[in-house]
């Protein structure tokens, strides 16, 4: 009988599927086993990396000025271009070890193993990003800057309190958008952006009557982009400490205290000082809003 | 007690009734087995694997549900108002490009081609690109009187969108309508205009009721696509605040908004498909 057979057969399903679920890939990543023991030695041969021999980095794209130059992480240009290869460069890479990924932001902490060694991203340390994945110390501290075109209301803010009453935007998830909601606190919801370029064409469009980002940031926009723009000012989001932009790890990464070595190499010597000038100048005339 | 009276069953009567009992209750035990063996097997599948423990933290977090709920709540109510304010308007537009695209005299030959040319290349164009395109460029222009709110060039893409795919289906509902209804129309002495309009018509939207809630669950979903404008609407709500913790959970959440609604939908569907099924058979069986 043909019912029979199909009996027989369930049972066997089960031990089936869970066998396939031991034969799912499993976790091989190896910084993850590696971080226990890692970071005892920073040699370039003990890295845990993704693919040895080569230091792999993340951004996203496009992969905005001044952080970077013609949307190309690999010419060594812009301040995390350049800090991205000095770091290399102290953990004993030569410059065509280094391979450059596109990691779209909202992709770079999704959960298992990560697909860089690090991702450079302006990501700004907090705590609760800290819980899923791993900051190398702070490469930069970025104040906020507000932009708004030429000859508009946004133009003529002197101070926080003027910017209360605009129509105020900043990109999705970057701490210039919790400025806005914590610090500003505008009457009216700040528009929200995917990324830079939108929130550009809506200050062009008249949709908002300012935008925030990061000074360098800004300073690009309004010197380069959108030349009849123009930074209304600066200041520093007072809620918690200092806001700083580090590296993003896979969390348990044992290349995080190498990495961290390296930044402080860089920062005793100066090096991080003289790239930060070389691509984040002109930026100290701008007025701090109070 | 007489034996003529009370009938009982042959035994061979009991048997097959025994036996057809015993089938009953084994096919019940088979499906039961295979049910649990299946979803308690894929479950199985899905927690025993390596990765679970950082899957769970990452997309099924309670304190990440909660704390992103409200927020997500209130921004549902903006897709609600786009998909709500959008529906009726294509609609009417769509019939009318469907009506356009069947006219047959000689001088509407230019309506015809501006139906035909307007649902090639429409459809043709990615939703997202429309909003894009209509949400950064019509307000670049700076028209006088023109809104420029990203919500209203976001909806009117929808609806131009929309319109080109509902419009085909209306064609089809159109066309499918057999030439018997025609031919009876015009012994009726009704023109062609009042054919459309009380015969044709009324019988085509009728027949394509269920495609035309699918293409509406499709749109409750694409209102999701104004977030590239930067309308902050649910599925942004969740990315922004995905961006901020790091923690995918409020996705699983907003997804569960849009389930909520369609489910009530289809079956909305399947009732009001069942109404005109009886209404057109008007009482027969």
């Amino acid at each position: 009988m043909s019912l029979r057979g199909s009996v027989v057969t369930l049972p066997l399903l089960l031990p089936v599927l869970v066998g396939a679920a031991a034969c799912a890939p499993s976790d091989e990543s190896p910084t993850a086993s590696d971080s226990s023991t890692g970071a005892a030695s920073c040699a370039k041969a003990d890295l845990p990396l993704l693919k040895s021999g080569t230091l792999t980095i993340g951004t996203d794209s496009p992969a905005y000025d001044p952080w970077f130059s013609n949307n190309d992480p690999t010419n060594g240009k812009g301040y995390e271009s350049a800090v991205a290869y000095a770091v290399a460069d102290q953990l004993g890479f030569s410059r065509d070890e280094v391979t450059w990924v596109k990691v779209p932001f909202n992709s770079s902490y999704k959960p298992g193993p990560k697909d860089f060694d690090f991702d450079i991203n302006q990501i700004s340390i907090t705590p609760a990003r800290a819980q899923v994945v791993d900051f190398s110390d702070g490469y930069y501290a970025a104040s906020q800057a507000v932009i708004a075109l030429k000859g508009t209301a946004g133009a003529e803010a002197t101070s926080i309190d003027d910017l209360k009453g605009l129509r105020l935007g900043a990109q999705t998830g970057t701490t210039s958008l919790t400025a806005i909601r914590d610090v500003i606190q505008p009457d009216q919801d700040p528009a929200v952006f995917e990324d830079t370029n939108a929130a550009k064409q809506a200050l062009q469009n008249d949709q908002v009557d300012a935008i925030l980002a990061d000074l360098p940031t800004a300073f690009y926009i309004s010197a380069v982009e959108i030349p009849d723009s123009t930074i209304v000012g600066q200041f520093q989001p007072e809620t918690g400490q200092q806001e700083e932009f580090g590296m993003l790890f896979e969390k348990g990464s044992g290349l995080v205290p190498c990495v961290d070595d390296a930044l402080a190499t860089l920062r005793s010597d100066g090096t991080l000082d003289d790239l930060e000038k070389k691509w984040l100048s002109d930026v100290v005339d701008v007025p701090t809003l109070q | 007690m007489s034996d003529s009276a009370a009938w009982s069953p042959s035994p061979r009567e009991l048997e097959r009734r025994l036996l057809r009992r015993r089938l009953r209750l084994r096919s019940t035990l088979i499906a039961a087995t295979a049910l649990v063996v299946v979803f308690v097997g894929l479950a199985l599948l899905i927690v025993t694997s390596p990765g679970w423990d950082r899957v769970r933290e990452a997309f099924f977090n309670g304190f990440h549900a909660k704390a992103s709920l409200p927020d997500i709540a209130r921004a549902f109510w903006l897709n609600v108002k786009m998909f709500m304010i959008a529906e009726p308007l294509i609609l009417v537009l769509a019939l009318a490009l469907a009506i356009a695209r069947s006219a047959r005299s000689p001088w509407l030959l230019p309506l015809r081609v501006a139906a035909v040319a307007y649902t090639d290349v429409i459809r043709g164009i990615p939703t997202i690109l429309l909003i894009l395109l209509l949400g950064f460029g019509m307000p670049g222009l700076r028209l006088q009187g023109v809104p420029n709110s990203p919500f209203f060039w976001a909806t009117t893409a929808l609806v131009i969108s929309y319109s080109a795919y509902v419009a085909e289906v209306f064609r089809s509902g159109i066309e499918s309508i057999h030439p018997s209804q025609l031919a009876s129309a015009e012994a009726l002495g009704l023109g062609r205009g009042q054919t459309m309009r009380f015969v044709v018509v009324p019988q085509a939207v009728r027949r394509v009721v269920p495609p035309l809630l699918n293409d509406f669950v499709s749109l409750q979903k694409d209102t999701a696509l104004a977030s590239t404008l930067g309308v902050f609407e649910a599925v942004f709500v969740a990315r922004d605040y995905t961006n901020y913790n790091f923690n995918y959970t409020p996705y699983v959440v907003v997804a569960l908004f849009f389930v909520a609604l369609t489910i009530p939908l289809a079956r909305f569907t399947d009732w009001l498909g069942r109404r005109y099924a009886e209404r057109e058979r008007a009482g027969a069986r």
